[in-house]
């Protein structure tokens, strides 16, 4: 049995690496093998206080594929959070007709405090800016995937390198298996320097760059991120920036072969549709394999694999 | 010169609390984070004093008053090359630096807007860390924002 059996999600640094890997090798199976019905009887809540698409419907896809039975809300508007709940309090109310919570919360830290107030486990859906440890892990399965290895891969991130929670969970993961960075940001949306001190700190390079272009021929990974105007406090500022980086097909054409381009969706108009037709890109299965990731992630949660 | 006047006015004090080496900049933020502005105990203060050590220097003296393991922890946050001397009857009595504690709970507000703990009634928790230049740094246990010195409200 697991030792992550019982234990709830919300960072990704709340892993290992072993259990990084138990996690995707887990994966795998339901990939091989989808449908399970080893959730029959089980209760699993769905708590999303703000919307989502993928992450919400690869979760319930998930349960179901398992064979449990999901309850919850996909708004805070249909809940009693509406009348003034505390997050506590709808966090022990539910735990009693569940026996695993699912939780999005817009606030940062939601997804810390909801597990140590909760009797069972949480996984992390999205906690504000913060954390979303599911999709890193559903990152690192499509890298693993698409190179065969987790270990020394050259990744480039572009886009909104600052706020983009995705890249600093990424960044923070990836380091556990030796990768070399290329960050490429306009001068405002630079990396953190938290999260260059962090790659720093696991004796690894990175390299920032302000050009596309510069990183096409040597990366492994192109993991491509919108720009939120949603979390420019400035909107000139997001106004400045929001066309920086367009990914056309043309541009792929100097790339090396194994190559993949990831993106966490949804794109606005970062990666031109005239990509969607080149192998190289993996955005549409890296969604896809989401739902073996979190097949994954509750089975094993659960105590069930 | 200065070493005897520090000494006049440490035994100034019968029983008390001295406390010694505060960055001058923050000796006044030490006295409004222990709420001294508002105590009613006899306080002795003085600021950009001459300091081997540091250059300029704070000191704070109270009488009457010996600081509690959660008040020290406040203190090294604001003044971590502080030193607390305690004097009973005239005498040194103990003397030692200020430390900066592992977790600071319940006394700091997180300084991100949209952390669970300013939006819900939770009390806080960091964890002390630094920087690469050495910075005394506080992470936030439930956003995981990091703060550094200047952001630093108390509850």
């Amino acid at each position: 049995m697991s030792k992550l059996k019982g234990k709830s999600l919300v960072s990704i640094t709340d892993y290992s690496k072993d259990d990084i890997l138990r996690i995707l090798d887990t994966a795998e199976e339901f990939e091989a093998n989808q449908r399970q019905n080893i959730l029959n009887g089980y209760v699993i809540a769905s708590l999303f206080f703000e919307p989502s698409t993928r992450t919400r419907l690869s979760f319930e896809s998930a349960v179901q594929y398992l064979g449990g039975s999901i309850i919850g809300f996909a708004s805070a508007d249909t809940s009693s959070v509406k009348k003034g709940e505390t997050l506590k309090d709808t966090i022990l109310t539910v735990s009693n007709y569940s026996d695993l919570i699912i939780m999005r919360n817009p606030m940062d830290g939601s997804a810390r405090y909801a597990s140590e107030v909760s009797p069972v486990p949480i996984i992390n859906a999205g906690d504000g800016a913060n954390q979303h440890p599911t999709q890193c892990l559903l990152d690192l399965y499509s890298i693993r995937k698409t190179q065969s290895t987790l270990d020394n891969i050259d990744i480039a991130m572009i886009g909104d390198l600052k706020y983009g929670r995705t890249v600093h969970s990424l960044v923070q993961a990836l380091s556990l298996f030796g990768a070399k960075f290329h960050f490429v940001s306009p001068d405002s949306l630079k990396m953190p320097s938290s999260v260059k001190t962090w790659v720093k700190n696991a004796g690894l390079e990175y390299h920032q760059y302000t050009e596309l272009t510069d990183v096409i021929p040597i990366a492994d990974i192109l993991y491509m991120t919108r720009i939120q105007g949603e979390r420019f406090p400035d909107p000139l500022e997001y106004e400045k920036v929001k066309n920086s980086y367009i990914l056309e097909n043309a541009m792929l054409e100097n790339s090396k072969d194994n190559m993949k381009v990831l993106h966490p969706l949804p794109r606005v108009n970062e990666i031109t549709e005239d990509v969607d037709d080149n192998p190289k890109a993996y955005y549409f299965q890296q969604a896809k394999n989401g739902v073996y990731i979190r097949q994954a992630l509750i089975a094993t949660i659960l105590g069930l694999k | 010169m200065s070493n005897k006047r520090t000494e006049l006015k440490v035994s100034a004090i019968r029983n008390g609390t001295v406390i010694d080496h505060i960055p001058a900049d923050n000796t006044f933020q030490v006295l409004k984070m222990l709420n001294l502005d508002e105590s009613n105990r006899q306080i002795y203060f003085g600021t950009n004093l001459d300091s081997k050590k540091f250059g300029k220097k704070g000191i704070i003296k109270i009488s009457g008053k010996f600081f509690e393991e959660e008040e020290i922890s406040k203190i090294a946050l604001v003044a971590p090359s502080a030193t607390l001397i305690e004097i009973k009857d005239y005498d040194v009595s103990k003397k030692e630096s200020v430390r900066l504690p592992e977790t600071v709970e319940k006394i700091v507000k997180c300084f991100n807007p949209k952390c669970v703990t300013n939006i819900q009634h939770i009390p806080t928790k960091f964890t002390v860390t630094q920087d690469h230049k050495g910075n005394m740094k506080l992470a936030c246990h439930y956003c995981e924002k990091t703060m550094g010195e200047k952001h630093i409200e108390f509850l």
